[in-house]
């Protein structure tokens, strides 16, 4: 066993096959090549980079709420803008920071990277994505600027989003919005599994992927699952709004609690969809700094995979108060605590990996650390809520939005500030400063107690959730107030977390290809990695690749490297298949995204713009999908050669 | 830091007396659920403590001093085999301390649900943006009650409330006496609840429901059976024709204006059940669903400009005369 700091696949200055691979898999450059991009790193950053900003933009509107109800009864700002800026928050945080960084960004980064591959699979795809994605943001934060933000809620419950009830064009933007992050969650989760299935190196059967991929194809599993509930739910009720079909409306038969079932089958997991991720960010992290191989790989790949499972069994427990029957809240309550099961397996083997290793406290470590001592909160109060009578007091109080900000704070965003300073020197090829990345983590850790753990009591003190003010008598004033300080120390956590970014940009410590004596592949190859990403495609000998790796462990050789060609292997123990082709940079996934936002933007106003919409997104996708005559030249001959 | 939360959370939770607060009961119902949430409470806080406490040792005697990385150490086949014991014994705790949290969860659904049986009394109460409309049914018409925002209960006996709404989804919840139930158009949902004594107790919509969603709350009133009875006869009355000629002048104010295209006044031809139910506004102690106090004062600046108190609401101003003000005011005060 070696620490493998060196590996064979490392590109030395002036080798000639580099300088082929770089020929072959270099991006278009100038300003219309930012368009073509394809490859899964330039691709990767633009996602981290946008959700950061959403990430931010989301968090100062927080601020403004936290502003309002620093004082009772406060005329700041009136109810109209504060239900757009709670809702603006939540959707930002959910739709456009929380799944497109902790699935699809780091997924679409250390995927590929993880299992030995030069790209994602559909690389086109990923890219139109992208676009997708960052055009529904730009979109929605147009509306708002136009005052013309949702204000329904993350969930857009009818009928008050329905056309009585939500007149002008706020939640018809809201469901569009939806369905921009849901096409490219969609995109990236299918890019993802077969990436995952069939690009892995050889040697990495399905007992050694490591773990961070596994939470993540697992999620993007369940991303497949959940999302189609989302896309019933917000094009039903699209349809309501423009077409006056008239599912949500009791009046006529409709039935308002439709839209609850079918928008919590897709609103629970996606719970999981951002905390999985989160966990598998824990179990790489503890791996690299306990100095060891992870306790009980097998038990944690199977709680992942029961938790994906599992959550889309809880979705009731969202709806306890409407009055479902008592034996159904019993299943769904059951199955509430027993998700708690796989959560635990999880903690004690992390637990057990720390205490049998040797722990270096670094600042990944300690956003680690940190996600124990806030996640587990968030854990516990999940059982309050879980338990149907107990449900009843909190449910829809502040008590569930400390809870659900201890989840997901805790449960993605800890893990996701330890996965920035963990990953930062391998995407920049620049070292953070651990000075100041300790400052940001302390400041983060305190501000986040103080700003959301006295709202557990608020909310048993009768304060609801979703209100613009509270009375000056209710016990709450100082409550609020002190949780709108703490959100002062957040705010300096992170800036100075941007800080250290942009030092760490301007002149930060070069960064060696394996600072941390990581074990999993991306560490094997130079930081920031090459556009081929590796210069020999690596082999593996075990769930550490680096770690595990032989003293002269083998490099697959004999590809035909004068095209983006690629291995596929078998889906269980990953033994060389065939070969097969990525395509080139281009810029026509960029234009189908523009010709997709057209056609979802019209659609608010328009419902004909669907049908006159689908032209140019068809003429779009033709150019996509065109193949050239030397791809198809080169692929008749694989395909000669595979057949026989 | 989290422990020292919690036990913050001990310290000060239990001396807070409030009107609209989960953590002091008035009635036996939100009494059990607390017994049921200090139950998991105390489980959770204690596996916490553990579990954190195992971690923070752990990480103290593991940690490494220094910046150099040592190389991954093979694994300890025998070491490992005594943690994973210890791992499954402390998984099978969870799995035990989860069956009992889970069994007292469903004992307290079950004796929460058991009052509906030898319920009493049923009042209806329908959902409004941005107010609550309570009726009290009876077999003759004219004694059906009407009000708003204030739910006067007969104390020590089971209440149900028979429920929907008339426009978007609401959640009816007075958290010292019950836990909370969802108002839904097209549906009735049953919640019965029991208040041990004579008291004012809060509520409020939890259900966010549009613009004026933090002032939708409203007042349970208990009383004692007969005090109740006398209530509710009072309420079954109509409202008492003008003794002066300013209320006379008062109530013409009142039907002549926009007032009477919402607002029911017993015994006059105002009749509409848009707005809250007035033949008895001033026997309310609020206006507005619990956002003021029913003072000439308040009544006054609600009347002129409800949309400065609580903007977005459905009520429009009404510009008028300080003499038509003042003698409407003085009519609507006679309405006891």
């Amino acid at each position: 066993m070696s620490t493998s700091t060196v590996s064979p696949i490392l590109p030395e200055a002036g080798d000639p096959k580099a300088q082929q691979l770089e020929a072959i898999w270099r991006e278009p450059s100038g300003f219309i090549g930012w368009f073509k991009a394809v490859h899964h790193t330039t691709i990767g950053k633009r996602y981290m980079v946008t959700a950061f900003i959403f990430f931010l933009a989301a968090g100062i509107l927080a601020g403004l709420m936290r502003l309002q109800l620093a004082f009772p009864e406060a005329h700041i700002m009136g109810p109209d803008l504060y239900n757009q800026i709670f809702t603006m928050h939540g959707s930002v945080m959910m739709f456009l920071f929380a799944v497109p960084m902790m699935f699809e960004a780091l997924s679409v980064y250390f995927v590929p990277l993880m299992v030995g591959a030069r790209n994602i699979a559909f690389p086109r795809l990923n890219a139109y994505s992208y676009y997708l994605y960052v055009m529904g943001g730009i979109m929605l934060f147009c509306f708002f600027f136009t005052n013309t933000g949702p204000d329904r809620g993350w969930f857009a419950y009818v009928p008050l989003s329905g056309p009585d009830y939500g007149p002008g064009k706020r939640a018809d933007v809201w469901a569009q919005l939806i369905t921009f992050t849901e096409v490219s969650a969609l995109a990236v989760a299918v890019e993802v599994v077969v990436t995952v299935f069939k690009l892995r190196a050889p040697g990495m059967s399905l007992n050694r992927i490591p773990l961070f991929v596994w939470g993540q194809v697992v999620t993007a599993f369940m991303v497949i699952f959940a999302m189609p509930g989302v896309v019933v739910a917000s094009t039903m009720l699209l349809l309501d709004r423009t077409t006056s079909t008239q599912f949500f409306n009791p009046a006529v038969g409709g039935d308002v609690l439709l839209y609850q079932h079918l928008f919590w089958w897709f609103g629970h997991p996606e719970v999981y969809i951002i905390f999985i991720p989160g966990t598998v960010i824990v179990s790489s992290i503890i791996t690299t700094f306990s100095r060891r191989h992870i306790f009980g790989y097998l038990a944690i790949v199977l709680s992942v995979i029961a938790t994906g499972f599992i959550a889309f069994g809880l979705w009731v427990h969202h709806m306890f108060a409407t009055g479902i029957p008592q034996m159904s809240e019993s299943f769904f309550t059951a199955a509430s605590m027993m998700i708690a099961i796989p959560t635990g397996t999880q903690i004690f083997c992390w637990v057990a990996t720390i205490v049998t290793g040797k722990v270096v406290l670094k600042t990944p470590m300690w956003w680690v650390l940190g996600f124990f001592f806030v996640f587990i909160i968030g854990g516990m109060t999940g059982i309050f809520v879980a338990a149907v009578p107990v449900d009843l007091q909190v449910h829809d109080t502040y008590f569930v939005v400390a809870h659900f900000h201890y989840v997901l704070i805790g449960g993605a965003v800890f893990p996701l500030f330890g996965a920035f300073m963990y990953w930062f020197p391998k995407i920049t090829g620049r070292m953070l400063s651990e000075k100041l990345g300790m400052w940001s983590f302390w400041l983060f850790l305190i501000g986040f107690n103080i700003t959301f753990f006295p709202m557990h009591i608020a909310g048993l003190r009768g304060m609801p959730r979703r209100v613009y003010t509270y009375g000056p008598g209710m016990g709450l004033t100082l409550l609020n107030q002190i949780e709108s300080c703490g959100y002062i120390l957040l705010f300096i956590s992170v800036f100075m977390f941007l800080i250290n970014v942009w030092m760490s940009l301007r002149n930060g410590e070069r960064a060696p290809a394996n600072p941390w004596g990581g074990g999993t592949l991306e560490w094997a190859t130079s930081s920031p990695p090459p556009s081929y990403n590796f210069l020999y495609l690596p082999t593996v000998n075990g769930r550490e690749a680096l770690w595990d790796a032989a003293p002269n462990q083998p490099v697959v050789v004999g590809l035909h490297e004068d095209a983006r060609t690629f291995l596929t292997t078998r889906i269980i123990d990953a033994e060389p298949e065939g070969t097969d082709e990525f395509p080139a940079p281009t810029i026509w996934p960029f234009l189908a995204a523009v010709a997709t936002t057209v056609m979802f933007i019209g659609s608010i106003f328009r419902p004909v713009a669907v049908s006159i919409g689908a032209i140019p997104i068809a003429i779009t996708l033709i150019a996509w999908f065109w193949p050239t005559r030397q791809e198809a030249a080169r692929r008749r001959e694989r395909d000669k050669w595979q057949k026989t | 830091m989290g422990a020292i939360s919690q036990l913050a959370m001990l310290l000060f939770a239990p001396g807070f007396h409030g009107k609209q607060t989960a953590l002091s009961p008035a009635g036996p119902q939100a009494r059990t659920i607390e017994h049921t949430f200090l139950l998991i409470f105390w489980i959770t806080a204690v596996v916490y403590v553990i579990v954190i406490a195992v971690l923070a040792i752990g990480v103290w005697r593991a940690r490494i001093h220094g910046n150099e990385l040592p190389p991954p150490q093979p694994a300890n086949p025998v070491h490992d085999r005594i943690v994973a014991r210890i791992v499954a014994g402390a998984l099978g705790v969870s799995i035990v301390l989860l069956f009992i949290m889970l069994v007292s969860s469903y004992r307290t659904s079950h004796a929460t649900s058991a009052l509906a049986a030898s319920s009493a009394l049923t009042i209806n109460v329908y959902g409004h943006q941005w107010w609550w409309e309570v009726e009290y049914p009876n077999k003759e018409p004219y004694k059906i009650v009407h009000t708003a925002n204030e739910i006067h209960v007969p104390a020590g006996v089971p209440v149900t409330i028979h429920a929907t709404s008339r426009d978007v989804i609401h959640s009816f919840w007075a958290p010292n006496i019950h836990g909370k139930k969802d108002l839904l158009p097209g549906y009735f949902n049953d919640l019965t609840l029991e208040v041990d004594q004579p008291g004012n107790w809060r509520g409020q919509c939890a259900e966010f429901c549009g613009e004026q969603h933090a002032h939708m709350s409203f007042e349970i009133v208990a009383q004692s059976p007969q005090d109740f009875q006398r209530w509710l006869s009072a309420q079954a009355l109509s409202a008492p024709g003008p003794t002066t000629p300013q209320i006379a002048h008062g109530q013409q104010v009142f039907l002549s204006h926009p007032c009477v295209m919402c607002h029911t006044i017993g015994g006059t031809t105002a009749n509409s059940r848009v707005g809250p139910d007035l033949t008895h506004l001033a026997s309310r102690s609020t206006i507005a669903a619990g956002t003021l106090p029913n003072t000439i004062g308040n009544l006054a600046g609600w009347i002129s400009n409800p949309q400065s108190i609580k903007p977005g609401c459905r009520m429009p101003p009404n510009p008028m005369s300080s003499t038509d003000l003042n003698d409407l005011l003085a009519y609507l005060e006679t309405l006891r």
